[in-house]
């Protein structure tokens, strides 16, 4: 931004705030130095457009009005009441854990956002300290290219389309949606919103989301309804059923640390000629549980449950392709 | 945001902001912004030329500074910051909540009153469209060892761990110094600067199988620089071998819980990626475990070890069952 261009616009700013009645633009480009450089009337007005949109774009309430019935034009001013921030004092450990969720974000969109409401609360007379040390620190990534897109679409209250994988059944389509919001469950995200060809809500994880994000339609046309908890939404939908059981595992003499580490040493025993230990293992994914235990091949033996001792062979059978 | 686009809104709050603080120096003011102080001069000079209509001496804003300090004098009716946007109420408050959620953070009450500080300042913004949630899954193990943790980072003490390395399968005694506990995708880790690498390390919670607080002062020496968690938690290392991998539909998850690069989408559902590791009894486990859904297409020798390995351990489980 060139001095003038800032200079003009804290200037805007400044009058705008100032007076009560509504100034037209051509007052306006009477009173604000700058604007009386504009080589002719098209030149002012695209200038003064340009400038709308910017203080509109940082938030500044910009009233548009008429001060008389007989008034022939729009004219500007801005509401101190609406434009300033409330009064805010923070202790100093609201502060400091201010400080630390600002350092929450690992991502360009929510980091900037964080620091533009840090400087407002310092400018309001809050100190924050963001060097202090800390324990105990939460970091929140959105390396998903689709997130950025996706945000701005939820902000802008805008319709998107985007192509869709979904892992089983296997399948790649495109996806009408009215985003409500983007959430992050358990270091995942996932966008929230009314499908438009389901005609229902839906969720979808943005890691699945191929290609390019494609807008639709007019800003400001989606609206969030009230009563939806969008965490609620997610954590339902991607809630896992926790379902213990206890195997019971031969594991040759120092192999396999890491089923050792969580298991109960019950026994010793020889398999082919290999010593041993008998090893008994809580087991909370029974699913996964089987691919863990197969990645130690021959160091490990699955002796019961015969079910988990099956899907264990049946994994290494493929594994070895046409190797036997 | 590039830093011309910053200007504007720093421009908007420095005049607030120093009038909270008569005779601040530069410096400081500058570090708050997060700009040199030479631009912080720059931008005191451009607000020195603006004011209120007619421009006069008393009109324009007016800051005194001499050597080091600063002072405003006249703010020409800029006196508090704008108001939060609904983007940055929303960044702040978000994080603010998703502290609370984090394991062992100390002050959740401080937490709370600044969250209801903020939303009654921050007014009438509409807040949303983001929702985070940690669901950090802390078993009653690893809470214990977080605990112990941060009772040493509290008291400033070195701890004496049992860790379990998954790339090699082994557990081993580490004498380290804590630095801090980062909560990063629903896991715990402790930011240490490990004796034994001689360097900061980065240990799963989950994996500390002991630990034990030292009677020794945590020395993590003065070049110990925390982990830059933006670009993920794990870089590649220079010494690194990688592998081309094709993961079938059931093992796209792979792309998704490890780092991969050159990911290429096939018919089908499947994938093709490029994997590093460093150590290939690791890779095997992991190869072993998805039995054919993930085949190596490159290098050969990995292929083969993953066939011969496992064609080894269900030559054994089949032996096994013939003698049972």
């Amino acid at each position: 931004m060139s001095v003038a261009r800032a200079e003009r616009l804290v200037n805007l700013v400044l009058c705008l705030l100032s007076t009560r009645q509504y100034l037209s633009a051509e007052k306006i480009r009477g009173i604000v130095p700058g604007y009386s450089d504009a080589p002719s009337d098209e030149a002012f007005f695209r200038t003064f457009e340009r400038d709308k949109t910017e203080l509109r774009e940082l938030g500044i309430p910009l009233e548009v009005g008429r001060n008389r019935v007989v008034d022939t034009v729009d004219g500007y001013r801005i509401a101190r009441r609406d434009y300033e921030l409330g009064e805010i004092d923070l202790e100093p450990d609201e502060a400091a854990a201010v400080a630390l969720a600002v350092r929450l974000w690992d991502s360009p969109e929510l980091t900037g956002a964080a620091h533009g409401a840090l400087l407002k609360l310092r400018a309001a007379g809050v100190d924050v300290d963001q060097a202090a040390p800390t324990v105990v620190e939460s970091k929140v990534r959105t390396t998903e290219p689709a997130f950025g897109p996706l945000l701005a679409a939820v902000q802008a209250g805008q319709a998107v389309a985007f192509d869709y994988r979904r892992p089983s059944p296997v399948e790649l389509r495109e996806r009408v949606l009215e985003p409500w919001g983007v959430v992050s469950w358990r270091g995942r995200w996932y966008v929230v919103g009314h499908d438009r060809d389901r005609k229902a809500p839906r969720c979808f994880r943005l890691s699945r989301i191929v290609g390019e994000v494609r807008k639709l339609g007019k800003p400001g046309t989606v609206r969030r309804p009230d009563d939806v908890n969008l965490m609620a939404f997610v954590a339902n939908t991607s809630g896992e059923p926790a379902r213990s059981s206890t195997a019971s595992l031969w594991v040759a003499d120092g192999r396999a640390a890491g089923l050792r580490r969580s298991s109960r040493v019950v026994g010793q025993r020889e398999v082919d000629g290999i010593a041993g230990d008998v090893i008994e293992i809580d087991l909370n994914y029974p699913d996964t549980a089987a691919g863990w235990i197969a990645g130690y091949g021959a160091d490990v033996l699955v002796l019961d449950p015969e079910v988990l001792a099956k899907s264990v062979r049946e994994r290494l059978l493929a594994a070895a392709g046409g190797a036997l | 945001m590039s830093a011309a686009q910053d200007r504007l809104p720093r421009l908007l709050a420095l005049v607030p902001y120093l009038l909270a603080r008569p005779g601040i120096l530069i410096d400081e003011a500058a570090a708050d912004f997060g700009v040199t102080a030479r631009q912080l001069r720059k931008d005191l000079e451009l607000l020195w030329m603006c004011g209120l209509p007619g421009y006069g001496p008393g009109d324009l804003i007016d800051i005194s500074f001499d050597e080091d300090t600063v002072t405003v004098a006249f703010d020409a009716g800029m006196r508090r910051p704008l108001r939060l946007t609904g983007a940055e109420a929303t960044a702040l408050l978000v994080a603010l909540r998703a502290l609370l959620e984090t394991p062992g953070v100390a002050d959740a009450d401080a937490i709370r009153r600044a969250v209801a500080k903020i939303e009654s300042a921050a007014g009438q913004a509409r807040p949303g469209g983001v929702a985070v949630g940690l669901g950090v899954r802390e078993a009653e193990g690893t809470a214990r060892v977080r605990e112990v943790v941060q009772s040493a980072l509290v008291a400033g003490l070195a701890l004496r761990i049992s860790y379990y390395t998954a790339s090699k399968d082994e557990v081993t005694e580490r004498t380290v110094d804590p630095m801090r506990v980062l909560i990063v995708d629903g896991r715990g880790y402790l930011e240490a600067w490990c004796r034994r690498a001689d360097g900061v390390r980065l240990f799963r919670l989950d994996r500390v199988d002991e630990v034990v607080v030292l009677d020794e002062r945590a020395a993590p020496p003065p070049y110990a620089e925390p982990t830059d968690t933006s670009e993920g938690l794990f870089r590649a290392a220079p010494d690194q071998r990688s592998a081309r991998l094709l993961l079938r539909p059931d093992a796209r998850w792979v792309a998704e819980y490890y780092p991969v690069e050159d990911v290429e989408e096939l018919d089908g559902g499947q994938l093709r990626v490029r994997m590093r590791y460093s150590d290939t009894s690791w890779i095997v486990r992991l190869l072993l475990g998805q039995g054919g859904e993930v085949v190596v297409e490159e290098p050969a020798e990995l292929a083969r070890a993953v066939r011969e390995q496992a064609a080894a351990a269900v030559a054994r489980v089949d032996r096994h069952l013939a003698a049972t």
